[in-house]
């Protein structure tokens, strides 16, 4: 079994040039998830700082200059260097050539530029960061990006449009490879509900992206050239940037939490050992998400200035949204039915989403409602409502995935028990750190405040308390998974008994992936059949 | 080093070890080609919705500001740019033919007529610089919708630079066709990237479709 | 394989042709008072025709598979949504009292 020494994508090739210049998905796949990690942290750092400042009503720790620099940061870094890369580009370059038996993506070098593309991005921001920050929120709202900050706007969005074409050409190669690279006897309906959910997320890249380029070029050119496009001075409208900026920044919040349901679909069924329920409802729910999504943008403008007509059509439409989401979620909690259930730590963080996810979906509805928005508009209803999304849902999903997929990636199991421990740690972490802030929201606390009056103050203690154990649960990750590289258990190819054909190869996958080309015959669920009824590894692939 | 490349690669060579086949990878560097355009038409898109909103926004402005564009250099420039479409698409034909020297001549030419239409382009700018309507300080705008015609010449600038942009990228692509050519590396087997910068040019030549009713023809008839 | 393999030069040249020939007279339609907004329709039915006759000859789409179809209709489909959105909020604005207006 494990005997003899094996030729694997990790030991084929040593050294940093290896790295560097590797075509391997697998291998880029690593280069994504170190710099997401650094770039975790980084944002992570900024969010340490904004809790210990809310932790009391006066502003101590800083003023309300660096205060607004720490949010933006916070914000900048993570949606566009954590949340939106997370899933797709680590999990999704790794697993998508895998998942549809390809021996790599279909432009293995177009996807290493993308990575560069997005490190050159990345630096972009950093430089920013370093050479003293921005203080617009990650949200750049004109006119203050564009005309009346004096911080370092140009440099942030220039990163931040750079970034955008990473994920552009990490969709375009998706897109492709699902159409044009999959295993014979590989149908649509037999692919894993994740491919079908990186195809959703590619959709939202390729269509959305460079609308929100195209914009913050807009502001870069407004700011540099001295033009009036957002100027109300000169005739221009604020408001269209914001019409700009949410055509892509909603669809962007189901960039991260689509791959979310994709990796959540995974683990249920693994852990559940069962067929999904409503393969087909899940599958195209994924879809209906992408499309719908694009038409619900104004939710973020009901209080802007829009047009009252636009703000009754958007807030009608940003409810539909919750239907195929709940669909998503009434499947997996059925496919949990009468399931074989065991509690390894990927399914803790798999069933910590549905619940959080759900909870933050929920919330979303009230914010959808006209009504309630204006009352919390701004608020940190607002700030817990999307974290619960992205960080109760994304955030989750991709320790989750990260756990579960690790043993195929490095070779090694993790130490299930602390592991199971730290998963417990992020669930507790994460809802005291941001149900407090439920409340404030709705008592009318609102965001971007480095001060706040004294009765606020239990719930900011409650708040930051949580995030310094939510910390604990994102470092202990760090620590054992680093450690099991060395010291885990060696994994063989399925140590789950999962039936997705990832697990069909050995652990760490040779260069190519499969040895041999396989033929699929069956679904990617096929718990009631053995894995050998599901693929066929027959001749020799032709390469 | 040029003697020891075969006069038409084979099959074989052209493939990528990702692919099963010549025809898989073929089928998808079309796909991507395509793939990638419609993100462009999101690209430009972003600059139409600004256009739109304005032009609802700003209709007498938009036709006053309008007018002060030369129609004549616009059309022939479309012209011109439909004229190297034309050619681009005869150079293609060249390329799946198999006639390499057609291929040749034809991709010049495109781009020649490329650098006549970005000539003419860059002829308007200068005049509007001349004439006070390029947007900042120094923009003049008589009448009552100085500020409106200010934001149109912005999108002008914007829309018909990053159009100029795309047409220097391309004139690059050309370039490179065409000394591939040279190396004959192409065959009726293997000529997608010719086929792919034809696209690529076709679609340039689809903004400005657009873009010429869209920034030269409002109100012309008032 | 080749997508262009069955049109001809002489294809090629006759939508040469007709497109010099509408773009004479999207400008000549131009200076014509067509009245109640039919200029702006005009010009942009004229783009419009213009526009495919490019993508279904020039670009092949007319011989290619359904997908590249699709993705040419995907991306037209989101111009329109990204269009339609930031339109209906510009044409409906100042309607009621108290709404924000463009101000020129
Ligand atoms: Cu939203």
């Amino acid at each position: 079994m494990n005997g003899a020494p094996q030729v694997h994508y990790l030991n084929v090739d040593y050294g940093i040039r290896s790295w560097l210049f590797t075509t391997d998905h697998k291998r880029i796949a690593w280069l994504y998830l170190l710099s997401v990690t650094l770039f975790f942290f980084f944002g992570g750092f900024f969010a340490t700082l904004i809790r210990l400042e809310l932790m009391t009503p006066q502003g101590d720790l800083v003023q309300a200059e660096t205060y607004n620099k720490f949010f933006t940061m916070h914000g900048v870094t993570m949606v566009f260097f954590f949340l939106i890369p997370s899933i797709p580009a680590v999990l999704g370059n790794f697993l998508v050539p895998m998942m549809v038996g390809a021996r790599d993506l279909a432009f293995p070098r177009l996807n290493l530029a993308s990575w560069y593309i997005f490190i050159l991005g990345g630096l972009f921001t950093l430089a920013s960061a370093a050479a003293g920050g921005v203080d617009t929120g990650w949200t750049f709202y004109t006119p203050y990006s564009s005309i009346y900050s004096n911080s370092h706007v140009a440099l942030t969005v220039v990163g931040v449009f750079v970034t955008g074409f990473s994920s552009i050409l990490t969709g375009l190669n998706f897109v492709v490879t699902i159409h044009k690279m999959r295993a014979p006897g590989l149908t649509w309906f037999r692919l894993p509900l994740f491919i079908w959910a990186i195809y959703a997320t590619s959709i939202i890249f390729i269509l959305g992206t460079p609308v929100i380029a195209i914009t913050l070029l807009l502001v870069g050119l407004e700011r540099v050239f001295n033009l009036g496009f957002f100027d109300p001075a000169r005739g221009g409208d604020p408001v269209l940037f914001q019409h700009l900026f949410w055509f892509y920044s909603h669809p962007a919040v189901y960039i991260m939490v689509l791959p979310a349901m994709g990796v959540e679909s995974e683990l249920v069924t693994a852990f559940a050992r069962r067929r999904v329920f409503g393969y087909s409802f899940v599958a195209f729910s994924s879809l209906a998400i992408a499309v719908i999504g694009f038409l619900v943008w104004g939710h973020h403008m009901f209080v802007a200035g829009q047009s009252v007509h636009a703000g009754l059509i958007f807030s009608l439409l940003s409810f539909l949204v919750a239907i195929p989401s709940a669909i998503k979620v009434f499947n997996w909690t059925a496919t949990l039915h009468r399931g074989s259930i065991s509690y390894d730590a990927p399914m803790l963080y798999a069933l910590g989403f549905i619940g959080l996810f759900t909870i933050g979906g929920l919330t979303g509805l009230f914010l959808a409602s006209i009504g309630v928005d204006v009352h919390v508009h701004d608020t940190y209803f607002v700030i817990a409502h999307f974290h619960y999304i992205m960080v109760g849902g994304s955030v989750m999903a991709y320790l989750g995935g990260i756990h579960f997929w690790w043993p195929k990636m490095t070779g090694r199991t993790y130490p299930e028990p602390v592991a199971r421990v730290a998963a417990l740690i992020v669930f507790l972490g994460f809802n005291l750190t941001f149900f407090p802030q439920f409340v404030l929201g709705y008592l009318g606390m609102p965001r971007r405040y480095h001060a706040y009056p004294p009765e606020f103050q239990a719930l900011n203690v409650m708040s930051s308390a949580g995030a310094s154990i939510l910390a604990v649960g994102y470092v202990l990750p760090l620590i054992y998974l680093i450690w099991s590289l060395r010291y885990g258990r060696v994994a063989g190819r399925n140590p789950w008994g999962a039936r997705g054909l990832e697990w069909q190869t050995p652990s760490p996958p040779p260069t190519h992936n499969f040895d041999v080309t396989p033929r699929v015959v069956a679904e990617a669920y096929a718990y009631d059949k053995e894995p050998e009824e599901t693929y066929e590894f027959g001749s020799p692939s032709r390469a | 080093m040029n003697s020891a490349v075969p006069a038409a690669p084979d099959a074989f060579e052209v493939r990528a070890h990702q692919f099963e086949d010549v025809e898989q990878q073929h089928h998808a560097s079309w796909l991507g080609m395509w793939v990638f355009l419609a993100t462009e038409v999101m690209f430009f898109g972003g600059m139409f919705a600004a256009y739109a909103f304005y032009r609802v926004g700003f209709p007498n402005a938009f036709a006053a500001a309008s007018n002060r564009l030369d129609v004549t250099l616009g059309a022939i420039n479309t012209a011109v740019l439909i004229s190297s479409s034309f050619t681009m698409a005869l150079a293609v034909h060249g390329g799946e033919t198999g006639r390499n020297k057609a291929a040749i001549r034809y991709l010049l030419l495109t781009m020649l007529l490329g650098a006549v239409f970005l000539g003419v382009k860059f002829y308007e700018y200068h005049e509007k610089f001349v004439e006070h309507l390029v947007p900042g300080p120094a923009f003049r705008f008589e009448g009552p919708h100085a500020h409106p015609a200010e934001i149109f010449f912005s999108l002008y600038f914007a829309m018909t630079g990053l159009h100029a942009l795309h047409m220097i990228i391309g004139i690059g692509l050309l370039t490179w066709m065409a000394l591939k050519a040279r190396r004959k590396r192409f065959s009726p087997i293997y000529y997608t990237p010719i086929e792919l910068t034809g696209l690529y040019w076709h679609f340039v030549d689809l903004i400005w479709i657009f873009l010429f009713p869209l920034l030269y023809l409002v109100g012309r008839h008032l | 394989m080749s997508n262009g393999a069955h049109i001809t030069v002489k294809t090629y040249l006759t939508v040469f042709v007709i497109l010099l020939g509408l773009t004479a007279l999207t400008t000549g339609v131009a200076f014509i008072d067509l009245g109640g907004g039919l200029n702006n329709f005009a010009a942009l039915t004229i783009a419009t025709v213009k526009a495919l006759l490019v993508v279904l000859y020039f670009m092949h789409a007319r011989t290619s598979d359904r997908f590249t179809w699709v993705i040419a209709a995907a991306g037209i489909f989101w111009l329109l949504l990204l269009l339609g959105g930031t339109l209906d909020d510009a044409i409906t604005r100042n309607q009621l009292p108290g709404e924000l207006q463009l101000t020129p």
